[in-house]
């Protein structure tokens, strides 16, 4: 067994750790909080030099030909800085559906300017308040056009085109549509984390094309979610461990009574606490990563179980970042709401944790039934 | 990132394994090695010793000890295996893992040569079973206030005093002992590290009722027993340091899962008792309970995967293997009292037609003992916010005094 990341990977993680340290302090992400922008350009531009996008994507696609361990690798360190940027759309949700499910024309087609950054592309599935679930999507597609409405989509003011989930009879699939079209109505939405945004999308009779060239089907469109719950949670988890951070040195610097508040046992066997829920999340998460990478028959079992996780331990981080720091935290001023918001977002962007427990339960009855 | 089994690992699985099957009994699915019968088995010692001396003879016991002491110089991973495969049969309950798992790791790093070759080969063969005399009445979590005396007499020492805690003494032929030699030094350096036999004149054994209504701890009382000098463990007035030795090694020992039902009992029981005219599995509530309890679980034992794959790149296993008891020991309560909720009002049931023989009251009545034993929950978190995360230490009113001037409640 070898149950870590390589050498190698480690290398890439300092790397990656290093350029975002002087490329993304959270000043980067406060601006865009604080700004109309929608996302962080220049670092947009960064990331894209760097070859991040096409991490995982072949090199004849325009890629890097990496894969997915070296995928999560960056993912947590994104994570770990909040980086304002529409990333985890474009890669964990777009690129990776096409290359899971694309046909080689549209891999052709889409690869190659998304691992550049020229084009964002994102995934647009939920349809209002509530949990989807096993409710049919209301967005159907009729003689090759398309007619719905979608919100919020993740990065959905910005990307160049998204795969839409809609029915075709009574198959599902993803239709790949271009959002500049002119049946498509787009309007940005006010974001809970306004560092990453959101839209809602309305479709009138837009002309698109099957991912795959036709319905994929429910089974794979989960798979696709799955995917990306893995990589979405590594993110999570390095926001989770970062705001730990930030938050350990402040009880060792901030004095109450004479002493650092962290010589308090209240908080010391909180932040105890904090740090055990950190690493059951790790390795749940890793054990997610080495599903995902090895195409295990586990993977959807391993990504509910890294999603459910990492969502309940950013939660608790960004909770307890703010209770930590006192009067301090609940201000503007200070970063702790940055991580408080992002939390609530990645939670709520992939459908929130009692959807993903639900979906474990599902899986670990299948797989029992099938042993 | 590979989560198989290397050649080498699977070829050493199956050797594992192949011998198992030719020696012992698998479990049935979903089968537990001891229910409510098993429990109370007096022949049990026995029974243990039997399966012991059957797996050193094969060269299956303590697989990680050196071979001049009965071991093969097995690595972490390989005991792993080993102990993954062995958990598939019917086996008696480990009586030798305070000894194994705790006493024997100590010898091997403070014991003399001599010492080592006299007590490890019969400790591997579970021909001398062993027991831990740490705690006493008023020193349990704070184990350096122990006040159970040593006094030199020529080459013996005489020793005098209560424990109290003790699993096993009442079957155990070996104790290993921690007593204060010098009540003038400050509380953590005037403390000395015995063997003792346990057929001593002078030691009274008394056994305990636990809660769960088993008895597996006692008190030993100590009246002018003689233990000769060369039981000694480490140098005089040394003896904290070995102690330590000791208390990491029960944390890995007890980190490690100790038997009783797991996620998937409970999932099977979640399946076969109805709720409102419908397994309780289909009920949403219960299936977001048993997802949270799966989740940790799961981290607990990719965790160990972590730990496990560190110590064999040849790394000291990081902080990460002492949140193994912290984690596991509140699981299991928490998952025994929401099977007792599953059960409904048969939850009230001890008795063989208790659902699952009882197995999830069992697990009730002994998991608040997990909690306790080996550095309770919230000792671990002190240990975890001191020595992990760099915290500062709890503000001390017993340091940098003699031990005898330490304030105490009041004497009995
Ligand atoms: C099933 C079982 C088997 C055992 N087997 C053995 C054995 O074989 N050999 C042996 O020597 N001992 C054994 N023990 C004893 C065990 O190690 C002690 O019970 C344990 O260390 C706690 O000590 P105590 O009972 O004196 O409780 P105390 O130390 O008095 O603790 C009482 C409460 O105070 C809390 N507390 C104490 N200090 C602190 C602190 N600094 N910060 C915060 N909270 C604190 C504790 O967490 C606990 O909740 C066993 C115990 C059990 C339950």
């Amino acid at each position: 067994m070898n149950f870590d990341f390589s050498d190698d990977q480690k290398l890439l993680r300092e790397n990656v750790r290093s350029f975002l340290a002087k490329e993304a302090p959270l000043a980067v992400c406060r601006q865009v909080l604080e700004t109309a922008t929608a996302y962080a350009t220049s670092l947009w531009q960064a990331v894209a030099t760097q070859g991040w996008l096409g991490t995982a994507i072949p090199e004849n696609y325009g890629g890097a030909g990496f894969g997915r361990l070296e995928l999560a690798v960056i993912a947590e360190e994104l994570g770990r800085v909040l980086a304002p940027i529409p990333f985890s759309s474009s890669v964990y949700l777009a690129s990776e559906a096409l290359l899971v499910a694309g046909t080689d024309e549209q891999k052709r087609r889409y690869l190659p300017p998304l691992s550049r950054g020229e084009w964002i592309g994102t995934v647009a599935h939920f349809e209002g308040p509530g949990d989807p679930g096993n409710r049919p999507v209301k967005t159907v597609v009729r003689s090759g056009k398309l007619t719905g409405v979608k919100m919020p989509v993740t990065d959905g003011d910005v990307a160049d085109f998204a795969l839409v989930t809609a029915k075709s009879g009574r198959d599902l699939g993803l239709a790949i549509v271009d959002l500049h079209a002119r049946e498509v109505q787009r309007e940005r939405l006010d974001s809970i984390d306004p560092s990453r945004s959101l839209a809602s999308l309305r479709f009138e009779r837009v002309p698109i094309e099957w991912l795959g060239g036709r319905p994929c089907g429910s089974d794979t469109v989960q798979h696709i979610f799955n995917r990306a719950a893995v990589l979405y949670a590594f993110e999570q988890l390095g926001g989770a461990q970062r705001a730990f951070e930030i938050t350990r040195e402040y009880t060792l610097n901030r004095y109450a009574f004479g002493r650092p508040i962290a010589s308090f046992q209240a908080l010391k066997h909180r932040l105890a606490d904090w740090y055990v829920e950190l690493e059951l999340t790790r390795s749940n998460c890793y054990y997610g990563a080495w599903a995902l990478s090895n195409e295990a028959p586990e993977l959807a079992v391993a990504a509910c179980g890294a999603r459910v996780a990492a969502t309940n331990t950013f939660e608790l981080a960004s909770k307890e970042m703010i209770q930590m720091h006192g009067g301090m935290g609940f201000t503007w001023e200070h970063d702790a709401h940055l991580f408080y918001r992002r939390a609530r977002y990645l939670a709520a962007v992939l459908g929130p944790a009692p959807v993903w427990r639900e979906r474990l339960i599902t899986c670990l009855e299948r797989r029992e039934q099938a042993s | 990132m590979d989560f198989n089994d290397t050649p080498e690992e699977a070829a050493f699985r199956a050797e594992a394994r192949a011998w198992l099957e030719a020696n012992a009994e698998p479990l049935a699915p979903g089968e537990q090695p001891a229910g409510l019968e098993g429990r109370f088995d007096p022949d049990m010692v026995h029974k243990a010793q039997e399966w012991q001396r059957k797996k050193a003879d094969a060269g299956w016991a303590c697989i990680t000890w050196p071979k001049e002491y009965g071991g093969r110089g097995a690595t972490p991973i390989q005991a792993v295996i080993w102990s993954q495969e062995e958990a598939r049969f019917k086996t008696p309950p480990n009586i030798f893992a305070i000894g194994q798992g705790m006493l024997g790791p100590t010898i091997m790093v403070h014991g003399t040569e001599e010492q080592k070759r006299r007590y490890l080969p019969p400790m591997l063969r579970g021909d001398e079973i062993w027991c831990q005399l740490f705690s006493e009445p008023a020193a349990g979590s704070d184990l350096a206030g122990l006040r159970t005396t040593a006094v030199r007499d020529g080459d013996d020492w005489i020793i005098n005093g209560q424990k109290i805690w003790t699993t096993g003494a009442q079957y155990s032929k070996w104790g290993m002992i921690v007593t204060r030699t010098d009540p003038n030094a400050e509380k953590h350096r005037g403390i000395t590290y015995f063997i003792v036999d346990m057929q001593s004149p002078g030691i009274e054994i008394r056994p305990i009722k636990q809660m769960n209504g088993m008895s597996s701890f006692n008190e030993v009382f100590f009246t002018d027993v003689r233990v000769p000098d060369r039981n000694r463990i480490g140098d005089v007035n040394d003896g904290w340091r070995c102690a330590l030795t000791t208390l990491m090694n029960e944390r890995h020992a007890i980190g490690g899962g100790a038997g009783g039902p797991e996620f998937r009992d409970l999932l099977r029981l979640a399946r076969t008792v109805m709720w409102n005219g419908k397994p309780a599995l289909q009920d949403a509530g219960v299936r977001q309970r048993l997802a949270e309890f799966y989740v940790r679980a799961k981290g607990l034992q990719y965790t160990s995967y972590r730990v496990q794959t560190a110590l064999s790149r040849g790394q000291t296993p990081g902080p990460e293997s002492s949140i193994g008891k912290l984690v596991g020991a509140p699981l299991r309560q928490n998952m025994a009292a929401f099977a007792l909720d599953l059960e409904g009002a048969a939850a009230s049931l001890l008795d063989l037609r208790a659902p699952e023989g009882a197995l999830w009251q069992l697990a009730y009545l002994g998991s608040p003992g997990l909690r306790l034993a080996g550095g309770t929950d919230e000792i671990l978190r002190n240990i975890i916010a001191e020595r992990v995360l760099g915290l500062p230490p709890e503000i001390r009113v017993d340091k940098g005094v003699p031990f005898k001037d330490v304030p105490t409640g009041p004497r009995p």
